[in-house]
């Protein structure tokens, strides 16, 4: 490879963010007809550097060349002419627009949507896409908008593409679709860049693995070359054990029963229907699902912050007691130590507020307990530092505003407070979205200690394999309905996925 | 004829020349709003526009008193005209470099401007009535509303239907087909489609390579323009060239009222107005007897409306119907 002319080159680039050092003298090469899998911590600046490179951000220092040509990208309209286009994590897309008319956005000369169209059916047959043009994008599914995002960008004539995290918000066969489009477009000459934490991924499609560490380049190699923990060792600076500890649940009892749940939304739109399952103490029940199958309604229904249409949901107290949880307060429920930590997908929009610091956030949770109406900072503070040390926190110091934090962090410490309130419940959703694969690690450790202290655990997760791995039942939800209820350690991925989309999972 | 026909022959005209205020300020409300800034300033923008182009009025008023020479239309009309659209972009401009530039906050800032608004219109009007020397606490500039009151020529061949299509001045006509050009441009064009993104997702809009400020700015600036025109066809039509402080009423705050009634569309704008405009004065209309209090309570009609509207819409039906999501909030790219 040394002999061609990379398609991108970056020299010396850094950025910062106020006191943050978001990257420190990066170099990085990324070739046409190659996948280059871009990996590191959360906060080690992957999103950074690539946003630099679509324009929304604009280097401290270092030099940009794009086919040995050296660049300035002031803009992301610069990157597009460039033939730059990234696919963000959130996707860059406007709700009450159609697909075409998203597509358009940006574009110079006169406004045809029909042609528009026109067009962007070709490029689907090129690449074996399916997007409706004249389809709203509220209406669509995520993995559907994904779509709409990678052919926004082919449609511009990208030929360098970036794609952050795009398997994140898909099911195992979407993803598959995807990687097949990934590999037609590299045989097109294309040059591809994907940030993924999934390393199972990472060796199944890229060409060659570029490292990120704290802000700095650690090193390349070509992926044949590597493994799982290597990659890992690389990224953290020290090996990581790599295996989920999933001991046998010790004598477990019923802590929430649910039955005949239905719950509809604000708009009419029935969310859960007739949802019926037991979670046990001393086990960590997990729930699958595409993204929007009512997952998030099941939680807050439970937490007391959703409105429920029919059903019960009983909590069964370690002393014996039983009592109904509909009707009940959301406070009156956390008093009864059931939890709930949901990670959204913008982070701080539910739990944290992102203009006060890491101490004050904690005291969110704890401020009720205080006798006089002075607010004492002492023991939030101790909480604080308590997750910040056990989850490796990396933010300048405890005052520091949470928005200031990269999201990785931020949402350490919220899933860190929720877990150290130590619930008999808890429920958590998302604990490792977006997080890296140490400090998601370091969060199924303490999912597991919850599990082993006799807390029952409802954990909402997107990775089938960590599903897999660490949750004793595996509950799946399919547009609302349970779609069946599994064993951990018989759990098949492909089944998992099939029973996603169809409930039952039988009728493929 | 029937004298309900009669009625509505004496009642639609009024209302159409009561909305037509209202329809420039609320058309340029929404193309402010589809911009995603949210100018609580429209009073005061309304109100600055008027009195701009009174002062351009009067002057050429006082030119041709004092030369003693012939008024020309061309100039009775351009000069005020232009006055207004300068004296209301000047407001729009100030409220932009504020808001997008500065990033101040835009309630805030919006409704300064309405204040500051209504009491450059006081001073300076004030200042006129000193001028003129006149008796009265107003100013009158009967010679140039009478070009901007002509009704189209050929109303009066037309018997009733003249009368009620055909019998008012040219900016009638010109709000009608400005809320219509807004709607085509909105829906239509590139620019339209552009602008729509800035006030739904500017952070989209910026990574689709479009400038955010400058569609905040030519939105905002542009719909600043507009409104101004309301106000000047209130103190140059509607009320015959009389100028007196604070005679423009809330007429301002109705117009921001329609761009909800209107649901954020210039074309609905059109008959809402003229729905609001016929609200406005319907207790003129309705027999009351000798109650003042009843009277009292139909001028609620208007305001009422208002609020069942907002009703309506806050109850979600469509996303189609709703409000450009990222009204009211400033927009910076590196924002974390």
């Amino acid at each position: 490879m040394s002999e061609t002319i990379p398609a991108v080159s970056l020299r010396g680039i850094t950025k910062t963010f106020g006191p943050v050092k978001a990257n420190d003298h990066v170099d990085l090469d990324v070739y046409r007809g190659e996948i280059l899998a871009l990996l590191g911590e959360n906060g080690s600046g992957k999103t950074t550097l690539m946003n630099m490179l679509s324009g929304i951000y604009f280097p401290d220092e270092g030099t940009i060349a794009i086919d040995g040509r050296p660049v300035v990208i002031d803009s992301p309209h610069t990157a597009m002419q460039l033939g730059i286009g990234m696919i963000h994590q959130h996707f860059k897309l406007v709700d009450v627009f159609t697909a075409a008319e998203n597509v358009a956005l940006g574009m110079p000369g006169k406004l045809d949507l029909k042609e528009t169209a026109r067009r962007i059916r070709e490029i689907c047959a090129q690449y074996g896409f399916d997007v409706d043009p004249n389809q709203k994008v509220y209406e669509m599914s995520v993995s559907e908008k994904q779509t709409v995002e990678i052919v926004k960008v082919l449609y511009r004539g990208a030929d360098i593409l970036i794609l952050d995290e795009p398997t994140a918000v898909l099911t195992p066969q979407e993803a598959q679709k995807l990687f097949n489009v990934l590999h037609a477009m590299r045989c097109d000459g294309k040059a591809i860049v994907i940030i993924t934490h999934k390393m199972h991924e990472v060796l199944a499609i890229s060409d060659r693995v570029a490292v990120l560490r704290k802000g700095s380049y650690v090193g390349e190699t070509r992926t044949s070359q590597t493994s799982v923990s290597d990659m890992t060792t690389r990224m953290v600076g020290h090996s990581v054990k790599l295996d989920i500890e999933r001991k046998k649940p010790k004598n477990p009892e019923p802590r929430i029963e649910v039955s005949h749940l239905s719950v509809r939304s604000a708009e009419g739109v029935l969310k859960l229907n007739d949802v019926s399952f037991t979670a046990n103490s001393g086990e960590i029940l997990g729930i699958a699902g595409i993204a929007g199958s009512g997952q998030k309604e099941l939680l807050e229904a439970i937490a007391g912050l959703q409105r429920v249409e029919s059903g019960s949901i009983t909590y069964c107290s370690p002393s014996g007691a039983r009592e109904e949880l509909i009707g009940k307060s959301p406070l009156e429920i956390s008093r009864l130590g059931v939890g709930l930590s949901f990670v959204p997908e913008d982070r701080l929009g539910m739990g944290l507020v992102g203009s006060m610091s890491v101490t004050d956030n904690m005291m969110l949770r704890t401020y009720r307990s205080g006798h006089t109406a002075f607010t004492r900072r002492r023991q939030p503070r101790d909480i604080a530092k308590h997750v910040v040390d056990d989850l490796q926190v990396a933010t300048p110091s405890l005052r520091t505003q949470v928005q200031q934090l990269s999201g990785g962090n931020v949402q350490k410490v919220l899933v860190g407070r929720e877990i150290t309130s130590a619930p008999t419940v808890l429920l958590t959703a998302y604990a490792v979205r977006g997080l890296d694969i140490n400090s998601s690690y370091v969060i199924y450790d303490l999912l597991n200690r919850q599990k082993e202290s006799g807390v029952a655990v409802i954990y909402v997760g997107e990775d089938l394999d960590v599903l897999i791995q660490l949750a004793d039942r595996i509950l799946v939800l399919c547009g609302g309905e349970v779609s069946g209820i599994v064993k951990g350690t018989k759990a098949k991925k492909k089944e998992l996925g099939l029973m996603m989309t169809h409930v039952g999972g039988e009728r493929i | 004829m029937n004298p309900f026909f009669d009625f509505l022959l004496a009642f639609i005209p009024r209302a159409v020349v009561q909305g037509t205020p209202l329809l420039y300020g609320s058309v340029g409300e929404i193309l402010t709003e589809k911009s995603g800034n949210l100018n609580l300033g429209i009073p005061g923008i309304m109100y600055a526009g008027a009195i701009s182009s009174v002062i351009g009025g009067f002057f050429y008023n006082q030119h041709i008193v004092e030369t003693g020479g012939v008024m020309s239309p061309a100039l009775a009309v351009l000069i005020p005209f232009l006055s207004c659209l300068a004296g209301s972009l000047l407001m729009g401009l100030l409220y932009c470099f504020l808001t997008v530039t500065l990033r101040a906050n835009q309630n805030v800032t919006g409704l300064a401007m309405t204040t500051f608004g209504v009491g450059i219109g006081n001073f300076f009007g004030g200042s006129l009535i000193k001028l003129s020397g006149s008796d009265l606490p107003s100013i009158s500039l009967a010679e140039i509303s009478k070009y901007f009151h002509a009704p189209l020529p050929f109303a009066k061949d037309l018997g009733w239907f003249g009368e009620l299509f055909f019998s008012y001045g040219f900016m009638v006509y010109l709000a009608i087909f400005v809320a219509i050009v807004a709607s085509w441009v909105l829906k239509r064009t590139r620019a339209g489609l552009h602008l729509r993104s800035v006030g739904e997702n500017p952070a989209t809009a910026d990574a689709a390579g479009i400038s955010v400020t400058r569609y905040k700015y030519f939105a905002t600036c542009i719909g600043s323009m507009i409104a101004g025109l309301g106000g000047m066809y209130y103190v140059l039509d509607y009320a015959s060239g009389s100028w007196s402080n604070n005679a423009f009423g809330d007429r301002g705050w109705l117009a921001i009222a329609l761009v909800i009634f209107a649901i954020w569309r210039p074309g609905l704008g059109i008959p809402a107005s003229f729905l609001f405009g016929g609200l406005y004065i319907l207790h003129m209309y309705i027999p009351t007897g000798t109650n003042l209090a009843v009277k009292e309570i139909y001028k609620m009609a208007p305001y009422v409306v208002t609020l069942v509207v907002l009703i309506l819409t806050s109850l979600r039906n469509k996303r189609e119907n709703q409000p450009p999501e990222h009204l009211g909030l400033p927009y910076f790219r590196e924002e974390r």
